[in-house]
């Protein structure tokens, strides 16, 4: 055998149970040089055997999960315009990497909620897609969640900084709507766009934009109607901003965009998916059985934690707001407002494994294989599949992350 | 020959299993005189290796100077494709024990030069020394590893083209299509099986009584390749009750008998 550098070292994890395929079953996982192998081919093919060898105690290995919306944590909020200087975001955002690692996450969608054109200017630039590593969870683009929204539907959002017109004034020129808020560099860093799809121009820069591979359109923080929700499927939009807040309610004479998990005026093939904060508190459990049971490969499990996710009880002042954590809460201090989720992603999955009584494979696969779809890198993301990026977790019965590993390192061990 | 017959499949594994586990460990193998075991594959031979992964997990066993040796493999089909002997071998043992993956030999049914890869074969075997016990099964025709009706006794390593019987018998892992049917296949021969120092058969179920009946009351044939081994001087059957029903009473008792002997004597017990 010849001598190995350390990135020709053969790990195999055994004694475990893993989730590939849509089944939990007993196998081994074999990893060289932070990719998944088939080890059958090595065995045979180039005869060689597993140099480490690690015991996983019959736990439970899964794919990584996949963060699509997360608004800060950690008292970092990445939407925070008074960052002093941007090494504070890029400092705000790898704290929240690191600590993302101990919750199972190996990649996240940092996400920007409304802004004004100048911080989008200044920061988009700044937030790069990298690998994970153990420094932090891998970044896959920035979620920018506005400012193209309804003013009705604002959330949180202020509504000073909302931009509720994507044309030019002119329909035949292409829009430039978008460079004109996010500055003219942002395709790069960019996974996902939540717009309203029922403001003036939306559909065009829908399909402009669906039409640069690495951008996906995600509809929500809109009163759009089921037709309105349509159009947007059928210009390129696969994905539903936290399904049923900030939408119209379902109603039975037009389900607004709840309906697109039945519509069946969209064609047989298409993949649409939807954002379920799963935090316990922002979706009643039995409204998230409705969506599950109505459409269950659709479903993406989502944190869209705020800057309290994290801290532990007591009040904070994060920006302009004053937070006070209790009871597993944020709310605006002094009253019983809700602040917003601060929930991680792993409380997410155990949630609604218990509230919905969903399977195990289920339960992960709404924050693995989903959303490595909604992305469209299932190819190296979010499954266990040979050749996939070694991005995995080791989690107990109960979905309890006991250690967290990147491209085949371990990035976190605990439980 | 000796011919021990146990209740069923699951009493046919055990036995199987320990008795490798004791050929091996008596062998006391090591890194210059690697125990060499001759493998096949099918279900009844599956039986056999749970129990060897199982016994392989509780530390009775290890694989790490075995060598092995499979009987046959397909051509044209790939290498990773489910139903290849190489995938039934990684996920049935190989990947279950500690063999190195440098000990491991399987036929090549994709070679370039199949005919050398069965003449390289041959002088692999004769290199590791001569198969120190081969595990076989056997056809409901009788045949041996691929050795279908009418093959030479003297066969060596080769292509041999499969009986229509067992074209269609293995329609059935191939989507039902004969199509996909592999149709060749590379096979030791009875002569490389007769050369092993010792050989256990396995055979289970009714359908295989009549191959029992015509490989040990009759005589030798090549129209029955397994009859060969009764020129063999180390033979072992193991067979369950329902393969012994061609068989006459006065076969049957005769090797029962034997058998209560062999458990006084507890010979074949580890």
């Amino acid at each position: 055998m010849a001598t190995q550098s350390g990135k020709d070292i053969v790990y195999k994890f055994y004694n475990c149970r893993i989730l590939k395929n849509h089944k939990i079953y007993w196998d081994d996982l074999w990893v060289r040089d932070g990719t998944i192998l088939d080890p059958q081919k090595c065995f045979y093919g180039e005869v060689i055997n597993p140099d480490v060898k690690v015991d996983c105690g019959e736990r439970l290995i899964a794919a990584g999960y996949i963060e699509t919306q997360i608004n800060g944590a950690y008292g970092v909020d990445f939407s925070d315009s008074h960052a002093a200087d941007l090494h504070d975001v890029e400092r705000g955002i790898m704290k929240v990497a690191k600590g993302l690692l101990s919750h199972g996450v190996t990649s996240f969608c940092p996400t920007l909620v409304t802004s004004p054109p100048a911080f989008y200017q200044r920061v988009v630039p700044h937030i790069k897609k990298r690998e994970g590593n153990s420094d932090g969870a891998g970044i896959l683009g920035i979620h920018l969640e506005g400012p193209f929204i309804s003013k009705e539907k604002k959330g949180a959002h202020p509504e000073q900084f909302i931009v509720s017109d994507l044309t030019n004034g002119s329909s035949s020129q292409p829009s430039h709507a978008l460079e004109e808020v996010y500055g003219n560099e942002f395709y790069s860093n960019t996974a996902i766009i939540t717009m309203a799809p029922e403001l003036p121009g939306a559909l065009d820069v829908i399909r402009q934009l669906t039409n640069m591979k690495d951008i996906r359109v995600s509809i929500g923080h809109s009163v759009g109607t089921i037709k309105d929700g349509e159009k947007a499927v059928l210009a390129g939009a696969n994905y539903i901003t936290h399904l049923f807040n900030a939408m119209l309610p379902f109603h039975h004479r037009d389900p607004g965009l709840v309906g697109l998990l039945t519509s069946w005026k969209l064609p047989k093939d298409t993949e649409i998916y939807y954002g379920i904060i799963a935090d316990g508190i922002h979706t009643h459990p039995a409204t998230m059985r409705i969506a599950h049971r109505t459409n269950p490969n659709g479903i993406i499990l989502v944190s869209d934690s705020m800057c309290a996710a994290g801290l532990d009880t007591g009040n904070y002042s994060i920006g302009q707001l004053s937070v006070e954590v209790k009871e597993n809460k944020a709310v605006l201090s002094g009253t019983n407002t809700l602040a917003g989720s601060i929930a991680f992603l792993d409380q997410c999955v155990r949630k609604f494994y218990k509230d919905t009584e969903c399977s195990l494979v289920e339960a992960i696969e709404a924050a693995t294989l989903h959303p490595a779809r909604l992305l469209k890198i299932q190819d190296r993301k979010g499954t266990l599949d040979f050749g996939s990026d070694a991005d995995f977790i080791i989690l107990d019965d109960e979905l309890n992350i006991m250690s967290t590993y990147i491209a085949g390192e371990c990035v976190y061990s605990g439980g | 020959m000796r011919l021990v017959i146990l209740e069923d499949l699951d009493g046919v594994a055990e036995h199987a299993a320990k008795y490798i586990i004791k050929q091996i460990n008596s062998f006391n193998p090591s890194a210059e005189n690697h125990f060499v075991l001759g493998l096949p594959t099918g279900s009844t031979p599956l039986g056999a290796y749970k129990k060897l992964i199982e016994y392989y997990k509780a530390g009775e066993v290890s694989f790490k100077y075995v060598t092995t040796f499979n009987m046959d493999e397909y051509c044209e089909i790939p290498r990773d494709h489910p139903e290849s002997y190489h995938s039934f071998m990684w996920n049935n043992l190989f990947k279950h024990i500690d063999i190195p993956a440098e000990n491991v030999n399987l036929l090549d049914g994709n070679a370039e030069d199949l005919m050398a890869e069965c003449d390289q074969y041959e002088e692999k075997i004769l290199k590791a020394g001569g198969i120190d016990l081969f595990v076989g099964g056997v056809g409901v025709d009788g045949h041996l590893a691929f050795n279908e009706p009418g093959s030479s006794l003297v066969s060596r390593t080769r292509v041999k083209t499969l009986a229509k019987s067992t074209v269609d018998a293995n329609k059935r892992f191939f989507n039902n299509d004969e199509v996909q049917v592999p149709k060749q296949a590379l096979t030791v021969g009875v002569g490389t099986i007769m050369d092993a120092r010792q050989v256990m058969i396995l055979i289970t179920g009714p359908h295989k009584a009549y191959a029992l009946k015509m490989a040990v009351e009759e005589g030798v044939s090549h129209m029955w390749t397994l009859s060969a081994l009764q020129q063999h001087k180390k033979v072992l059957f193991v067979v369950d009750e329902d393969a012994t029903s061609e068989l006459r009473v006065k076969t049957y008792k005769y090797f029962k008998s034997l058998q209560d002997c062999f458990k006084q004597t507890s010979h074949l017990e580890f």
